[in-house]
């Protein structure tokens, strides 16, 4: 009787012992399947992401070929067409070389207030790992390849303002310095780490500027403005008809590069999330009421809308909404994008006109000051339930622009496009001389009046000959 | 043999090539050329700026006739030609020297 009892009792603490080890066990494969099931969780966040970024990495690489190529290409003389596309063409080859070695490193890598230094000297240290400061999921290559087609198409559209008179080789040696000395600072000022304005990271004189108002659209624009007036007009302006030689190319052009802006504003929330839709609608918004803009005030003053007048609406509107698509609603998108419509058209039927600049393919016009407007309207219309770009000691949202009660921000939103206009004048006007006395900057007479096509690249873009 | 040259509106070569056709013409060289005579151009706008594009888009027309049915030519190719607006365009007429064939060595108008 007493064993059984032994027995029994000893049978019951044995039960009792193995449901508490079957407590114990599971729970430390419990916390194992949880870090797990978090890591994968952000494995398939930083896969979206990455997709996304990769995506838009091609979107805005597109932008400039054929998108911008194509563009500019339309626009100038049957004679010019091979020459201006390979102006783009070049920057995609040649600043990617320079982007490799050195630019990189000086516009994103750790370094003052002003440039990056030289600790990722060919691209040392940039792999698979995410840089937090930048973007937390995504490889720190997909953000420098992604930066990289931003420093592709900077330089590219500085090339409107000297089409059809500046040499092939002044050309390459200006834009590897320009790359350098201004586009690599002012994207460091902006968004490198340490930057002057860079409001995500902390910067003096914060300046909102989501995809590149002033670091692209603004120092391209005034650059080009300032080339223009250094090299002086085309042989015959403005007395002779220099119209495009295919609106059917531009026209194209323009069509590509509202599509690869979607890269290009809606890959700057560095992820694939409602930031980036956020900043996607608002730029086809502002592209579309630009448009009409555009379209409205020409056919005003001119009597009829035209095909050329309305992509360069598009695009105008497409400039004035880069540094406001991740910061401002859909409908002030729309407004920025009317009003740049309307005013980059009065600056290229009225004020190009008055002051008698040769800025050829409106590049002063549609960026600099499209960029300019838009930067400003930023600073208006930015609210931070778009994004809570600023916060406060707690991590609470702060007011981001004018209409949310943050009226000093227009003031940062000045300074940034004060230092853009200066670093771009300076910066230009150095690299012209330099070019100037090194290698010349115009053609001769004869070669601009037989053709860069011809003179500069021994070709012809189309060879419709009268033997078959 | 005299040459025939026709500079005529761009939207009437149809007509005026059946017109030739119907009355036995059986060769012609047609260019796309630009002109004025006294038609006004038209006015383009290019950023902002207005220009004058005075050299109108013509079509030329060109054939060697026997003398005999010269007349029946010009008249046929006015009547298919015409539609009483300035740029109608204008009929030259010319004396050709010779006319060979290529093919055959044939001289004078029998290589018409």
């Amino acid at each position: 009787m007493r064993t059984w009892l032994v027995l029994g009792f000893v049978f019951v603490l044995l039960c009792a012992a193995s449901s508490l080890a079957a407590q114990t066990a599971p729970a430390a494969t419990d916390n194992a399947r949880l870090s797990k099931l978090e890591q994968a969780a952000a494995d398939a966040k930083g896969s979206a992401d990455n997709a996304w970024m990769l995506t838009s990495s091609a979107l805005v690489l597109m932008m400039t070929g054929p998108g911008l190529a194509l563009f500019y290409g339309g626009l100038v003389r049957k004679k010019n067409v091979l020459a201006t596309m390979l102006q783009s063409f070049a920057m995609m080859a040649v600043i990617t070389i320079l982007w490799a070695l050195v630019s990189y490193s000086l516009a994103f890598g750790s370094g003052n207030s002003f440039i990056g230094g030289l600790h990722n000297l060919f691209l040392r240290g940039v792999g698979a790992q995410p840089d937090p400061d930048y973007a937390g999921t995504i490889p720190l290559q997909t953000f420098m390849v992604y930066q990289l087609m931003f420093a592709i198409i900077t330089p590219a559209l500085i090339t409107g303002a000297f089409a059809e008179r500046l040499k092939f080789s002044a050309m390459l040696l200006f834009m590897v310095l320009w790359s350098l000395i201004v586009y690599s600072p002012m994207a460091h000022m902006v968004w490198g780490k340490g930057g002057l304005l860079n409001a995500a990271l902390g910067g003096r004189f914060p300046c909102l500027d989501f995809a590149g108002g002033t670091v692209v659209h603004v120092t391209s624009g005034v650059s080009a403005l300032v080339c223009a007036l250094y090299l002086g007009k085309r042989l015959g302006y403005p007395k002779e008809a220099m119209t495009p030689h295919s609106v059917v190319l531009s026209f194209i052009g323009a069509c590509l590069l509202w599509v690869g802006w979607f890269g290009f504003n809606a890959g700057s929330a560095l992820g694939a999330g409602s930031l980036a839709t956020s900043a996607f609608v608002a730029t086809h918004f502002g592209a579309a009421a630009a448009v009409v803009g555009w379209s409205v005030a020409e056919w005003i003053r001119n009597g009829k809308p035209s095909a050329l007048g309305a992509i360069s609406g598009a695009v105008a509107g497409l400039v004035a909404i880069t540094p406001a698509a991740g910061f401002v609603g859909p409908m002030p998108a729309m407004l920025i994008g009317l009003s740049a419509g309307a005013f980059c058209f009065f600056m290229v039927a009225t004020v190009k006109a008055r002051f008698g600049y040769d800025d050829s393919l409106d590049a002063f016009g549609v960026h600099g000051a499209g960029g300019t407007l838009g930067a400003l309207l930023t600073g208006v219309f930015a609210v931070s339930a778009i994004n809570p770009i600023f916060k406060d000691a707690r991590g609470s949202p702060l007011p981001s622009g004018l209409i949310e009660g943050n009226a000093h921000q227009l003031l940062n939103q000045a300074v940034g496009v004060i230092i853009a206009w200066v670093l771009a004048i300076v910066g230009t006007l150095i690299i012209l001389k330099i070019v100037d006395v090194t290698v010349g900057l115009r053609v001769t007479e004869d070669e601009e009046v037989q053709g860069l096509d011809l003179t500069q690249h021994g070709e012809e873009g189309y060879s419709w000959e009268v033997t078959a | 043999m005299t040459k025939v040259e026709a500079i005529i509106q761009t939207s009437k070569l149809e007509a005026v090539k059946d017109a030739l056709h119907e009355i036995g013409v059986e060769g012609m060289t047609v260019l796309e050329v630009r002109g004025h005579g006294r038609q006004k151009g038209h006015t383009e706008f290019y950023r902002g700026r207005e220009y004058t594009v005075d050299l109108i888009p013509k079509i030329k027309l060109e054939t060697v006739l026997p003398d005999a049915i010269v007349e029946k030519a010009v008249q046929a190719i006015v009547t298919a030609a015409r539609s009483g607006k300035i740029g109608d365009g204008k009929i030259f007429l010319s004396k050709v020297d010779e006319a060979i064939r290529i093919r055959n060595d044939e001289h004078g108008e029998g290589a018409l």
